[in-house]
């Protein structure tokens, strides 16, 4: 048996590309497969970006230019068994499927978690027909990660303007970017409630950091690769792996099976780009593929562990929107520059709520405070004919609305779930992966109540009229987050986790999951963050170059 | 010269676009050239490299080499999808992994047929009511309108950049941006 390589990656997204940079400076060689093509980076000339992405809203909203293409790589959906084998086929929850995987279309909001997103069982109860659970870490056992984490794919905000922040060792990166008009108009209603507005930690450069130059206010942030890579993109770790000389990329390869033998993996079957089935074996695998591939390949590989695939959480996204009395212009600006958590820190008042829903108690999410920008999607809301132009002129949507999207957290239950598809396949001939997926009454009851508080705050900030939607709901059964997390969730019960405290599979340890389905709950926050935090610590574990564990919060 | 509608399928479908974003005191779909971003699009393997993904990062328009005007080449995956959802899957077994596909192309000339051979002569009224009565071909119809009136020119619709002037909109600003200013300010 030959090993050419230390360690096989399986993905190229924030979570692969941050092994690599951590494994490669450790000494170890490592080998990137990445079912996707590369659109991000010169493959020999590692300093020279690909130059690919731009400013196109038929590429990249309506071409699936970061893939998956829905036809190639079909998932399925359903709510329950009661939908039958399945609702929907083609796009579900799709994260890119392209070198950088999901760290290219992000906008790049990257809080941390707080310390009780940790704890959520100890601190809060269980809830009925979810599987409420404390990670087998602490926020204080990530801290430095996190901080890692914040360097090394570049942080813009402001440490100390979030009340509710959890401690941290040192400042941003970065100051926070310039601020969007009409987020300062929403923040000062927010604040007159009483809520606590801050500038997004936000993976958007400031000002120029790490050879790539500050964002100049496109609009074109979230959905599109940055045109010039302003965005924290994983480029940064996947660069320093390639430079290394001891990382090799292979984009356009399918790993299709994880080898295993006596109970430890020795490599993997994959789909080449010419679509032959090729083999390589290495001591280690590294499976970061994301929230849903991840479990899916597991179950392609024919593990049996009970629990992989289920718990899958998404977002319950709430979106308050008003029509403004002044062009607030969402379209120019990184996006979001302004968020608040108040609304997932439990008040005597939300307490009051909750018991009188039947519920212990409900958590809401961190608030965007956002606009609409693009003109297409503007275009496909207003009517054909004879009033469509007027509607453009007057462009409601893209100029005047502002308003809020609640990153609703969502708790796990057993029976939301990832699987195999019985009948749908993929181009190459393996069963799609399927989602059963349907909201608790906790995420539902948080959004009601907050969603009322936020159109209430538009109203204060002068809106004419407001409007209220949530995903999954109203718009649509398919949650339309990114956010999926929880498929491999990890703990120290072999019974209840498929992964333990480091991230290795309890059943074959020399696999480490490094991405979002380790996460036991999914917090209001998005994931990207924590799952880097988490790939730096349990990949600098498995080379034996551990970052150093803080005890306590500075000055504590 | 159409590269994949017939003449009449050429003047139906234009006709039908002037109905869904008319012309008034500003340019519409027919000054725009949307019947030719559609036929672009259904025709795009008629041009080497298919015209399916311009390409980056710069259009040009605000500073940069004009990077959108050279389209990506696909991979033998991405044609074999393009092709598939443009032409159908035709009966042919690589293309029929998950049963057959019916292609955008067979719809746009099932939808021409079913407005009819004399839409385009039609009153706009008659016009209106056939749009109405064959829904499903419209809200496709529709949906690649607004493509080719507000997307970037390079994909063969938003000519002399009509969709985004109208509209007091500036387009692809890369690599010029907005200043904080413009962001912050009203």
């Amino acid at each position: 048996m030959t090993r050419d390589f230390d360690a096989i990656i399986i993905g190229s997204g924030p979570g692969g590309s941050t092994a690599a940079d951590v494994l490669t400076a450790a000494g170890w060689s490592v080998v990137i497969f990445e079912k996707g093509r590369n659109h991000l980076i010169d493959l020999d000339d590692p300093h020279r970006l690909a130059g690919d992405f731009s400013n196109d809203e038929i590429k990249f909203m309506y071409r699936w230019f970061l893939g998956p293409d829905p036809l190639l790589e079909p998932r399925t959906f359903r709510r329950d068994e009661a939908d039958g084998d399945r609702l929907r086929t083609g796009e579900v929850n799709n994260v890119p499927s392209t070198v950088g995987g999901g760290g290219t279309h992000a906008d790049g909001k990257v809080p941390r978690f707080r310390e009780e997103d940790f704890r959520l069982l100890s601190e809060w109860g269980p809830v009925d027909g979810a599987t409420v659970a404390d990670w087998p870490l602490s926020y204080d056992d990530l801290e430095p990660s996190y901080a890692e984490a914040e360097r090394l794919i570049g942080v813009a905000g402001d440490a100390g303007a979030n009340p509710f922040a959890a401690w941290r060792s040192g400042p941003y990166p970065m100051p926070p970017g310039a601020p969007m008009y009409g987020a300062l108009l929403s923040s000062a209603a927010a604040e007159k409630l009483g809520w606590h507005p801050y500038p997004a930690p936000t993976a958007c450069n400031s000002v120029p950091y790490d050879g790539r130059p500050a964002c100049n206010n496109c609009g074109f942030c979230a959905f599109f690769g940055c045109p010039i890579h302003a965005k924290g993109d994983p480029v940064a770790p996947l660069r320093r792996a390639l430079v290394s000389g001891r990382a090799e990329l292979r984009p356009e390869t399918f790993v299709s099976r994880i080898l295993v033998e006596n109970g430890l993996a020795t490599g993997v079957e994959y789909v080449d780009r010419a679509g032959d089935v090729r083999t390589e074996r290495a001591g280690h695998v590294v499976l970061a593929a994301g929230g849903v591939e991840t479990p899916r390949l597991l179950l392609l590989s024919g593990f049996e562990h009970p629990m992989i695939g289920r718990n899958v959480m998404f977002h319950l996204q709430t979106y308050a929107l008003g029509k403004m009395p002044v062009r607030v212009h969402g379209h120019k600006g990184r996006s979001v520059t302004h968020v608040h958590d108040d609304h997932m820190v439990p008040d005597a008042d939300s307490l009051a709520a909750a018991r009188a829903a039947g519920l212990p108690w409900f958590k809401g999410g961190m608030v965007e405070h956002a606009g609409p920008s693009h003109t297409i999607i503007e275009a496909r809301f207003a009517p054909w004919g004879e009033r469509h132009k007027d509607h453009m002129r007057r462009s409601e949507m893209r100029e005047y609305l502002w308003g809020f999207c609640m990153q609703g957290e969502d708790l796990p239950q057993a029976t939301n779930r990832v699987d195999l598809d019985p009948k749908v396949r993929d181009v190459r001939g393996f069963p799609a992966l399927r989602v059963t997926y349907q909201s608790h009454r906790h995420e539902q009851v948080a959004s009601d109540y907050y969603g009322a508080k936020l159109e209430e705050c538009l109203t204060l900030a002068g809106a004419e009229w407001t409007l209220r939607a949530t995903s999954p709901g109203t718009i649509d059964p398919v949650p339309v987050s990114r956010h999926v997390a929880g498929t491999v969730r990890m703990g120290t019960d072999r019974e209840t986790s498929v992964c333990d405290a480091w991230g290795r599979l309890h059943d074959v340890p020399n696999v480490l999951v490094a991405d979002s389905s380790l996460f036991p709950t999914g917090a209001g926050y998005g994931p990207t963050l924590t799952l880097v935090a988490l790939a730096i610590r349990n990949t600098r574990a498995l080379a034996g170059t551990p970052a150093g564990r803080a005890t306590s919060p500075p000055g504590g | 010269m159409p590269v994949f509608f017939s003449a009449e399928e050429y003047r139906t479908v234009e006709a039908a676009c002037a109905r869904l974003i008319p012309t008034d005191q500003d340019p519409g779909a027919t000054e725009a050239g949307v019947v030719d971003y559609i036929d672009t699009l259904l025709g795009a393997f008629a041009f080497d490299p298919p015209r399916i993904w311009a390409g980056g990062p710069f259009s040009g328009r605000f500073g940069g080499a004009a990077g959108f005007a050279t389209f990506h080449r696909l991979t033998a995956l991405d044609e074999l999808a393009w092709r598939t959802r443009l032409e159908g899957s035709l009966g042919r077994p690589e293309r029929e992994w998950n049963g057959p596909v019916t292609g955008l192309q067979e719809r746009y000339r099932q939808g021409a047929a079913l407005l009819g051979d004399d839409f385009a002569d039609a009153a706009p009224d008659e016009q209106d009511r056939r749009l109405r009565e064959h829904k499903d071909f419209t809200d496709l119809l529709y949906e690649h309108a607004c493509q080719g009136m507000y997307g970037a020119p390079e994909y063969g619709g938003n000519r002399g950049l009509v969709g985004w002037s109208y509209i007091d909109y500036l387009g692809d600003v890369q690599p010029r941006g907005y200043s904080d200013e413009e962001v912050s300010q009203p």
